[in-house]
């Protein structure tokens, strides 16, 4: 059985800028796959070129095992897509583009009508279906985006940062349904640069990094192999740097201390890469005791997504959207992707 | 009667069903499929006509105020000034009526260009359509039936004006030249929807081309008041060759497919000669816009 999506040494520039150098991975029928990264990764890029909107410079990109390229049309038959900025004609009410997205793929006019009832039902969109896309809220508009995509029964659905921008409610409405729309046995590919979004949704993930994959597999493989947990250590609520340099130095010479970081931005505090499976933050405390330095507050957790990223990277996602945002030209790149 | 669907029914509402579109007979209905888009598409725009109509309105005012403002500034010119018989009411309304009809679709670029800027021709370009042409098709019949409604207006405003009204077959040739002139105009724009980079320029594009178009063109007068140079012009605009066939159809009861409707500078055009160049106009149009289109299409 070929896989659901396969892409494969994928490369994509726009003029000068190379938004997508090298992309592989492969999404398995009946997953949700997570796209997990910044923006400016080559998230959207990636799925630009997957849904037939451009077209790679190089690589192979397959629906099903049809080829996007060779056969554009059968691959749109194949897909939904959910863009991240909702496009809907607010003049139509939810029933009239959803009329308008059936024509488009083609559905037997017979059963239009039943299927967008059915839509709007599974969606809860009842209420909104006969009014003015126009007055709709962002959590409503989403749910119309994810029955105009699911209208024609696609075998994957790409959804494109499907909740940026909403509150936490529809936020939860959309990954109920994601999981229910698995259930069903849709293929799922999700882009998001919220971690928790990927780790409670996705079966598989790649997180991609400056227009390359760097890490794919289970969220508790990619985990697991970076081993050992984190602990998170404030002396006091500010710590001065003297008291840090203390600590970290007779942190380190703990036998199951791995790595010692000193995080100025967070008040120096410390953050530590320590074996699993060991009592450390006791003996954290009593070594930290044994030179009369407090403690503030201490915590252990088992690796997150973000350290993953952080590992592979040298900085958290939230860090490299910070940078990405202030270094990116939004309107350039939206005037590219006109093109 | 909407009862909450159960379980089972929701996993088949939304589990994947590739042949509901029909594809194993997929050759037979491509006709049927572009038929289909093409509809939806044109129904798109008339839908957001009916619920916002002031383009519709403002298209029908202007031309209106046109004949009654033009009119009422040339209602002392001596008579016969604009030929035998021809008062400037009879002289005006062919230059309305397709002046109407030309700006209309020059502005039909527009709403594809917003679709574009957006996103929502992004909805339709993920969709397997039949084929992309559907997207200029609907467009285009949507211009041609607002240009045919805006010319049986400006066809009675004038005759209430004094202009008098030509026969069904008077009409029936107006009918068929606005048409053309429309169809030729209306590629125009929307290849230059896609090829522009973004509505500003399209919309600087109409603005330099609608009256300096207007004006070297007989729309307002004649050939013969005009100077050399403009004649020329005037001789080469699409527009001159919409308008003196609808004027002599306006000035003379008995018209025929070998009447001579229009002089330039060279020689006189037979009405039947009139439609071939109008023909050749949208010919050229079509051809030039093929490869704006298929960049965008391919």
């Amino acid at each position: 059985m070929s896989a659901a999506v396969l892409i494969e040494n994928l490369q994509k520039s726009y003029g000068d800028v190379q938004a997508v150098k090298d992309i592989s991975f492969t999404v398995q029928p009946g997953e949700i796959f997570g796209l997990l990264g910044p923006n400016g990764a080559g998230k959207t890029t990636t799925i630009r070129c997957l849904c037939t909107l451009a077209k790679p410079d190089a690589g192979k990109i397959e629906v099903g095992g049809i080829s996007a390229v060779a056969s554009p049309k059968a691959v749109r038959q194949r897909l939904g897509y959910v863009a991240q900025e909702v496009a809907i004609d607010k003049v139509l009410t939810g029933r009239e583009l959803l009329k308008l997205q059936a024509a488009l793929y083609h559905l037997p006019q017979k059963i239009i009508g039943d299927r967008i009832q059915q839509l709007i039902e599974v969606l809860g969109l009842e209420e909104y279906a006969n009014k003015k896309t126009g007055t709709y809220s962002g959590g409503i508009r989403k749910r119309l985006d994810l029955a105009a995509g699911l209208l024609h029964q696609p075998e994957v659905l790409i959804l494109d940062e499907p909740t940026v921008g909403l509150d936490i409610e529809s936020r939860m409405v959309v990954w109920e349904f994601l999981q229910e729309l698995r259930s069903a046995g849709t293929t799922v590919l999700i882009t998001s640069h919220y971690l928790e979004e990927i780790d409670a949704l996705a079966d598989r993930l790649a997180i991609i990094d400056r227009g390359v994959v760097i890490a794919e597999g289970k969220p508790s493989e990619l985990k697991d192999k970076l081993g050992g947990d984190r602990v998170t250590l404030r002396i006091r609520e500010f710590t001065s740097d003297e008291e840090a340099d203390k600590a970290k130095h007779i942190l380190e010479s703990l036998s199951f201390v791995e790595e010692v970081i000193i995080n100025a931005v967070q008040g120096n505090s410390l953050n530590l890469i320590v074996k699993s499976g060991q009592s450390s933050l006791s003996k954290i405390e009593q070594s930290l005791a044994e030179v009369e330095l407090p403690t503030f507050s201490l915590a252990q957790s088992r690796p997150s997504l973000d350290d993953v990223y952080l590992a592979a990277t040298g900085q958290t996602i939230m860090d490299a959207q910070i940078a990405s945002s202030s270094a990116r030209d939004l309107k350039k790149e939206k005037k590219q992707q006109m093109k | 009667m909407s009862q909450s669907i159960s379980s089972q029914n929701i996993k088949s509402v939304l589990a994947p069903n590739p042949g509901i579109s029909g594809q194993s007979n997929q050759q037979s209905s491509s006709l049927g499929d572009f038929i289909q888009e093409t509809l939806a598409l044109t129904q798109r725009l008339f839908i957001q006509l009916q619920r916002r109509p002031s383009t519709l309105v403002a298209g029908i005012i202007q031309p209106f105020m046109w004949l009654v403002l033009f009119g009422a500034l040339f209602s002392k010119a001596p008579s016969g000034l604009f030929g035998t018989d021809l008062s400037y009411a009879k002289f005006l309304a062919p230059g309305v009526i397709v002046f109407t009809a030309f700006s209309g679709a020059l502005n039909a670029g527009l709403p594809v260009m917003f679709d574009r800027e957006f996103g929502f021709l992004n909805r339709l370009l993920v969709a397997p359509l039949s084929s992309r042409y559907s997207i200029v098709a609907a467009s285009t019949v949507y211009i041609i039936a607002l240009s045919f409604i805006q010319t049986a207006v400006i066809v009675l405003a004038s005759a209430i004006l004094g202009a008098g009204l030509p026969g069904l077959a008077g009409l029936s040739a107006i009918a068929l030249i606005v048409f053309l002139i429309v169809l030729g105009v209306t590629a125009l724009s929307l290849g230059l929807a896609f090829a522009l980079p973004g509505h500003i320029e399209l919309i600087a594009v109409i603005f330099v081309t609608n009256l300096p178009l207007l004006f070297a063109s007989t729309a307002l007068a004649p050939l013969s008041f005009m100077a050399d140079w403009l004649q020329v012009i005037a001789s080469l605009n699409p527009l001159t060759y919409a308008i003196e066939p609808i004027r002599y159809i306006y000035g003379h009861g008995d018209w025929a497919i070998n009447s001579i409707v229009m002089d330039t500078p060279w020689f006189g055009f037979s009405f039947g000669a009139v439609i071939l160049v109008l023909l050749a106009f949208d010919a050229l149009i079509l051809l030039a816009i093929q490869p704006l289109l298929r960049r965008r299409f391919a």
